[in-house]
């Protein structure tokens, strides 16, 4: 399926190639270098490039272009989803995904990909397995096997890839047994200028830190899980008892994984923490604008709203900002366009409020559109659609694990019109 | 990571991935600082390289191979060091050996020669103990690319199928394909190969097949027909990966096999169907509907459907593609939430997935307009994101919605993105000439852009209103006006292009500023685009028609400077107006006619979407992204007129595990035959089936169109001198025969192996008939249809080993006079479908006269009425380390003892390893007394087993906790009954009844009022409802309005009496026992299931 693989930095570096079947020449990267330029940001750039003999599905994640080359018909998703796939295991081995860190650990980058792959097809994608296969580094792991020759290639077959869990190796021990488990909710909103919502939404995720001895089999159930009609689980989930009790059980794998998301749509109510009340208006003559916003609490269930950030891509023509915030930071990259206000947490006695003017490049018109503002909030302790864990238990183990449970709600994709 | 060990080492190894990334772009120099020149640098490096690899330290040769991976991933040349590297290939170091075969693999196509001497050590290490050695030999043998060596590989690719590791299994599998993309002519072995993988019962395996199968031999569906069931059955446990193929492959296979469920006439019963699949229970017993579905297509869309939930996009997008081209229309309203869900996922993801939700739309506005404001553009989203879901916005858009969608697209027209404001624009003028009311609104709208600042919405609009125009012309003469004042400020071709057509062909409506415009554009004429002078010389020919006098030497001029233009397309059309509308002697009839020609109503163009017939390709694939047909895109076939054969999914098992079982699994039958003496037709089908299946003798087969008794074969067919459906038709000999008739549970297809049917002989012993169904549990996938043959050995085996346990069975039985029969998977299908009579009262009652003899005493236990086909969890296989166990409630009498309940126990052994010595330890931590089953000895893997037991729970629903042992391993496990199961029927006469419950009266007597729900009313499924809670007898009524059941307890004894008053809509419950927790507990479970409408 997945002939090769390109890496490619944003400067349009190829620094990565590897190659499943017979090799493919680095030139076949020509039509994307030629899509690359024809999309400018590189956001832009088709996922799905066709060229006269070759396929190419293309992500861009963390500012590298991953390119792989397809020969025949394949679902493009399949192929999507394993390039991130690949993203995230070098995440999880490196700590971050950069062009850096896959140079300084090419070799395990290789051993990865040929673990992660074989003619193309996937063979052990499970964070687990492969960390069985091959050891993720340590500094500490690094110098012992410099000194002594070993290496950090597994030499058994790991024993998750036979089991009937996959997901989960043999003989796991850890002296302190614990699962935590945080339950982080994202707004999804667009609100128009008068402050209606126009669209609301929750994306929830429920990660998981699992560190337990064993088999553990664990059951989590909630206050109200009537509140999740749309779920997609981590594979360790049994679908049945969900199905059938609405409980989610599971044995987990070891260590950090994504054991469920879920999506509350618009249908029912989304509680919108804050209000925004902005004024952004250009003149027509004089080549200035004024900004004036302020935000406030709106549904906080009682809780602090912190790390408060507005975001705004200004229009071409603003040359630079004059403004005065009562609270916090802000800051308008000239470049970019990009003007930001970093407010913290937002204290509902005195309300944060940013006010100024504006410069526009001289002699232009007054650009049409106001920008609209996009908002990063975090609350904690909160999970605003009301989701609550019941309880955890576990199952196939004797000793006790020490158990908790985060929330914390998020803006996801938060914008407001103006 | 890297060398650490010296300075020096170290040193060269920054050096060389430094100039890795200057070479990798500019082919640049190495950086002086490592040494001299760029030549002597390479050559340098690679001596060091190669004394590096000969060196006799491990630690010297893997840091040589690790800067040689590097510079491979920098896609350097490293192939003169291929002799040294070699020779490391059979090194003990794990890390080295690899990464030599990381290096053999990318250059063994370059080096043949040199490659083969490392054959060897493949060859060696396929044999070695170690499945990983195997499997990674197996997997570098086959991904070098020498074709000298196919006939090796070929060998070892068979030896690898049949190891007994499947993940060598599944490397085989991989394997098939490097060998096939090697050597197509291989094909025919490799098909051999699949056939064989096709048939591995591993989850492991399984994708992997399937994708060689894809790769290989696409076209040879007929090998999937035996395999077509136990896919749909493993699919769930099958990783990711593998399931995406799977999914597409049997979607394909499912539309070249089963008819088109999407005929007009075939009006689902929506109720019914969600009954079946409550009960999972795919039979379809509706004769009178014209188009029923088969049950392997049902198969298909139930065992897919749990993955909608999968995490992975693409298992998400293959399910909603199958359900899109496979599910009834009335089915499809699944898919959107998953759909919608996934939009939340990456922007590649959402592009693709926007794509398909597009060509969805298309067809099926209905199913995603509930979710329309999923589908708002956001600022931040890339370009063609916003395009995709505009695209998606005008497909839904109707009279009710046009208002909020037009209102939003107002937003969306002064976005930044101007491609993007161009394309809303479009969107606009879609929804303008779609939904005609509000047409004038759009172009309203649209002329207020023209005055727009922007260039691109200016010319956008304008070929938009060009469009929108034509539909209405006369009544927009001000518009063509506006437009004509605006041509000299646009510059957009496209857009000028168009203002000149609408002159042209509306110069009728604007006489006095058409030949302005003309005038002007013979001034510019030369310096305009191609397009341009095309429509310059359309408007002038216009012009000259119907306004010759103002426009003649204008035409001329025009004419004369299109003679001479350097395109010839415009050298052309120059030349043809001029013959047409020029009269002279050469041109013809056909001058006549030109006013006719150029001036033709001209219909208006249809403004439709960019997804409009892109389902001709198969969602989710890459042809339906690229919207032209990818190399190796396999066609959708259209459905067949008439299905296909379906027995050829039929699997013929002899099912190994079934003999073990002492305790019978089967059915009683009173209730089941007399259903099908109402069915003519079905008989018919049975008989011919019995009759195909007498011929072949063997034992299994699990398909059946809608009845479980067509399925049944008998197992010898020596033994077998009558069969089932004989007997059953034979109403008179109903009451001899409520023993022996057994049934092999045909339904149980979820489970989906056959049914072998033992001892089937009803003349030599009443009760000594068994038919044992296969391993339970569903949710272990692990089902057993292996095919006879291989199997038959273990399964004599088998047979003798089983021996003692079923004869003791049969002595007990004997003595006991009750029916042993097992009703395991009786299914509560036949129960809702309207014509179950398996309750009517008379029948009933006939059967409870059968059942004691009249000189027993009123307390005599009766048969069950209903068993239900339930079964619980002991233990999940996981935690059982690859043993699980479920176990149900026979409700039959324990034949261990009087006061013991009787279970049913499936062990069932998903590990790898044979599970030895399985039993229940001595010691029980409870107080209850426990029968245990007699220890097993040994159980394959993928096997089963069926062992019953006895548990006395002194009524009370306290669990009973035992340990569950095999050789190495002690489970906890607990059985809780429910207060239901721990009664057993009675029969006794009204009046009897009413005797009794007079004395239980006062304390004894609990009761409650409940409201029935109307389909709850009939007498059969008040019946149906108390005796699948409670194991009860039926009591004839006379009246017919109080249902009367009656029960024991199993331990103790005591009268259980339950009558249900019906006053419509109200209903009384009221229970009569001395046991008065046991009244209260079982009054509520009745409450619950009388008052729940589910059937």
């Amino acid at each position: 399926m997945i002939h090769s693989l390109f890496l490619i930095n944003t400067s349009g570096d190829l620094f990565l190639e590897k190659h499943w079947k017979s090799v493919i020449s680095r030139s076949v990267c020509d039509y994307f270098f030629e899509a690359r330029e024809k999309a400018v940001e590189p956001d832009n750039v088709p996922p799905v490039i066709p060229t006269p003999h070759h396929y190419l599905i293309t992500i861009y994640r963390e500012k590298i272009f991953f390119v792989s080359v397809i020969q025949t018909e394949v679902p493009p998703l399949f192929v999507i989803e394993f390039l991130h796939r690949v993203a995230e295991t070098f995440q999880d081995y490196f700590g971050e995904c950069s062009e850096t860190t896959i140079k300084d650990n090419v070799v395990i980058v290789y051993e990865l990909l040929e673990e992660m792959l074989d003619n193309g097809f996937p063979l052990a994608t499970e964070s687990n397995i492969l960390k069985e296969l091959i050891r993720p580094p340590t500094i500490l792991r690094s110098m012992v096997n410099t000194i002594t020759g070993s290496s950090n290639v597994g030499e058994t077959l790991p024993t998750g890839q036979l089991s009937s869990i996959p997901w989960r190796r043999a003989g796991v021990k850890y002296t302190n047994n614990e699962a935590y488990f945080d339950v982080v909710e994202e707004i999804d909103a667009i609100l128009d200028k008068s402050g209606t919502t126009v669209f609301a939404e929750i994306q929830g995720v429920i990660d998981a830190c699992v560190k337990l001895s064993g088999m553990p089999d664990l059951t989590l159930s909630f206050m109200n899980p009537r509140l999740l009609d749309d779920v997609s689980f981590h594979p360790c989930v049994r679908y049945k008892r969900w199905e059938s009790e609405r409980v989610i059980s599971f044995i987990p794998p070891d260590g950090n994984f994504q054991l469920m998301s879920y999506h509350i749509s618009a249908q029912n109510l989304v509680a919108i923490p804050i209000y925004v009340k902005q004024n952004i208006s250009f003149f027509e003559t004089g080549s200035s604008g004024r900004l004036d916003i302020t935000v406030g609490p709106k549904q906080t269930m009682g809780k602090t709203v912190e790390c408060l950030v507005v975001t705004i891509h200004m229009p071409k023509v603003v040359l630079s900002a004059n403004l005065n915030a009562t609270q916090g930071t802000y800051n308008y990259d000239p470049v970019t366009k990009i003007l930001l206000w970093d407010i913290g947490k937002l204290n509902p006695q005195k309300l944060p409020n940013l006010k100024g003017s504006l410069s526009l490049l001289s002699g232009a018109p007054k650009p049409e559109e106001n920008p609209s503002l996009n908002i990063d909030l975090k609350i904690q302790q909160l999970a605003i659609s009301g989701l609550k864990v019941n309880r955890l238990d576990m199952y196939g183990e004797k000793y006790k694990p020490f158990k908790g449970v985060k929330y914390v709600t998020k803006a996801g994709k938060f914008q407001v019109r103006t | 990571m890297f060398g650490m060990s010296t300075n020096n080492v170290s040193y060269n190894e920054q050096g060389s991935l430094e100039s890795g990334v200057d070479a990798a772009h500019e082919n640049s120099s190495i950086p002086a600082s490592v040494s001299g020149g760029l030549f002597s640098a390479d050559y340098k490096k690679n001596e060091d390289l190669k004394e590096m690899l000969e060196s006799n330290k491990d630690s010297q040769k893997l840091e040589a191979m690790k800067r040689i991976v590097g510079l491979i991933a920098k896609g350097k040349n490293a192939s003169e060091l291929f002799p040294a590297v070699v020779k490391n290939v059979a090194s003990k170091n794990i890390e080295l050996k690899k990464l030599v075969y990381v290096y053999l693999v990318r250059y063994a196509e370059e080096q043949q020669d040199l490659a083969l001497l490392s054959i060897s050590t493949f060859q060696r290490a396929l044999k070695d103990p170690n499945q990983l050695i195997r499997a990674s030999a197996l997997r570098v043998l086959s991904s070098i690319r020498v074709p000298i060596i196919v006939p090796i590989m070929m060998l070892s690719i068979k030896e690898a199928s049949t190891d007994l590791s499947p993940y060598v299994r599944k490397t085989a599998a991989h394997a098939i394909q490097k060998l096939y993309s090697l050597d197509p002519d291989q094909k025919e072995h490799l098909i051999e190969v699949i056939e064989k993988l096709l048939k591995d019962k591993s989850t492991l395996v399984a994708g992997s097949v399937v994708m060689a199968f894809e790769e290989v031999c696409p076209e040879r569906i007929d090998l999937i027909h035996k395999n077509y069931r136990k896919l749909c059955n493993l699919l769930v446990d099958v990783e990711e990966w593998g399931q995406v193929v799977i999914i597409h492959m049997l979607t394909r296979y499912a539309r070249t096999q089963f008819v088109s469920p999407w005929r007009e006439d075939a009006v689902f019963d929506e109720n019914s169907e969600k009954a079946f699949y409550d009960s999972e229970e795919e039979r379809k017993v509706e004769q009178v509907k014209p188009y029923i579905m088969d049950p392997d297509h049902r198969l298909l869309l139930r065992n897919t459907k749990p993955l909608f939930q999968s995490r992975n996009t693409a298992v998400v997008m293959a399910v909603s593609q199958l359900y899109w081209h496979l599910a009834p229309k009335h089915e499809l309203n699944i898919i959107t939430k998953s759909l919608v869900r996934l939009l939340r996922s990456h922007r590649e993801v959402q592009f693709i997935v926007l794509q398909n939700i597009a060509t969805m739309s298309i067809q099926r506005k209905g199913m995603f307009e509930p979710f329309m404001k999923s589908f708002y553009v956001r600022s931040t989203d890339a370009t063609h994101i916003k395009i995709l879901k505009l695209e998606i916005l005008t497909n839904l858009a109707n009279e009710a919605n046009i208002s909020t969608i037009l209102r939003e697209f107002q937003t969306y027209v002064k976005s930044q993105d101007k491609a993007f404001a161009a394309a809303t624009i479009q969107a606009i003028g879609r929804c303008a000439t779609d939904i005609s009311e509000v047409t004038d609104t759009c172009l309203n709208g649209l002329v207020l852009l023209l005055s727009n600042r922007d260039e691109t919405v200016v010319a956008e609009s304008v070929v938009v209103i060009k469009k929108l125009l034509q539909t209405q012309p006369s009544q927009h003469s001000d518009i063509i006006k506006h437009m004509a004042k605006l041509f000299d400020n646009i510059t957009v071709s496209m857009a000028r292009a168009s203002i000149l057509w609408l002159m042209g062909e509306y110069c009728e409506h604007v006489p006095k500023i058409a030949p302005d415009v003309l005038r002007k554009m013979a001034k510019t004429f030369t310096s305009e685009e191609d397009i341009v002078k095309l429509q310059t010389v359309n408007l002038a020919a216009k012009l000259y028609l119907t306004n010759s006098k103002q426009t003649k030497l204008l035409t001329q001029y025009i004419l004369n400077l299109g003679k001479y233009d350097q395109n010839y397309d415009i050298r052309d059309r120059t030349r043809f107006i001029r013959q047409l509308i020029v009269p002279n002697e050469k041109s013809g009839a056909l001058s006549k006619y030109a006013r006719r020609i150029l001036m033709a109503p001209k219909p208006a163009p249809v403004l439709q979407s960019a997804f409009k017939d892109r389902d001709r390709f198969q969602l989710g694939t890459l042809s339906h992204t690229l919207n032209s047909q990818a190399i190796g895109y396999l066609e959708l076939s259209d459905w067949p007129a008439v299905a296909p054969d379906q027995s050829v999914r039929i699997v013929e098992v002899v099912e190994p595990v079934k003999e073990t079982g002492a305790p019978v699994h089967g059915k009683s039958k009173p209730g089941k035959s007399s259903e099908k003496f109402y069915s003519d037709s079905e008989e018919e089908e049975e008989e011919e089936e019995e009759g195909s299946s007498s011929e072949d003798s063997s034992s299994s087969s699990e398909e059946s169109e809608s009845e479980s008794e067509s399925e049944e074969n008998s197992d010898d067919s020596n033994k077998s001198s009558s069969s089932q459906s004989d007997s059953e038709k034979k109403k008179k000999t109903l009451k001899n025969k409520k023993l022996q008739q057994q049934k092999p549970d045909g339904k149980d297809r979820k489970q989906k192996n056959g049914n072998a049917v033992k001892g089937q002989s009803r003349s030599e012993s009443e009760s000594a008939s068994e038919s044992s169904s296969s391993e339970s549990s569903s949710e272990s996938g692990s089902e057993l249809d292996s095919d006879s043959d291989s199997d038959s050995g273990t399964d004599q085996k088998k047979n003798t080993r089983s021996k003692p346990v079923q004869s003791t069975l049969v002595t007990k039985v004997e003595k006991k006079e009750v029916s042993l029969l097992d009703l395991d998977d009786f299914s509560p299908a036949a129960v809702p479908s309207p014509k179950s009579s398996i309750l009517s009262p008379s029948l009933l009652s006939d059967l409870q006269g059968l059942s004691i003899s009249p000189t027993q005493s009123a307390l005599q236990a009766s048969s069950p009425v209903f068993v239900p086909e339930t079964s619980h969890e002991l233990l999940h296989r996981m935690t059982g380390k690859g043993l699980s166990a479920q176990y149900h409630f026979t409700r039959q009498p324990c034949i261990y003892g009087n006061s013991m309940v009787s279970l049913q126990l499936t062990l069932s052994n998903g590990s790898d390893q044979a599970l030895e010595n399985i039993h229940i330890s001595e010691k029980s931590s409870t107080g209850q007394n426990i029968h245990r089953f007699n220890a097993i000895e040994r159980l394959e893997p993928q096997a089963s087993v069926t062992v019953s037991m006895g548990v006395d729970f002194n009524d009370s629903t306290q669990a009973a906790n035992f340990q569950l042992c095999t050789k190495e391993d002690e489970f906890s496990v607990s059985i809780q009954p429910a207060v239901g199961e721990l009664l057993l029927p009675i029969t006794v006469s009204e009046a009897d009844f009413s005797k009794e419950q007079g004395k239980l009266l006062g304390m004894n007597e609990s009761s409650a009022t409940i409201t029935m729900t109307p389909e709850n009313v009939s007498s059969q499924s008040v019946n149906r409802k108390v005796v699948s809670v409670a194991n009860l007898g039926v009591i004839p009524s006379s009246q017919e309005n109080i249902h009367r059941f009656a029960g024991k307890t199993v331990s103790s004894g005591c009268l259980v009496l339950v009558s249900v008053a019906l006053k419509d809509p109200d209903a009384v419950i009221t229970i009569n026992t001395e046991r008065t927790v046991m009244g209260s507990m079982l009054l509520r479970q009745l409450k619950t299931a009388l008052t729940n409408s589910d059937p």
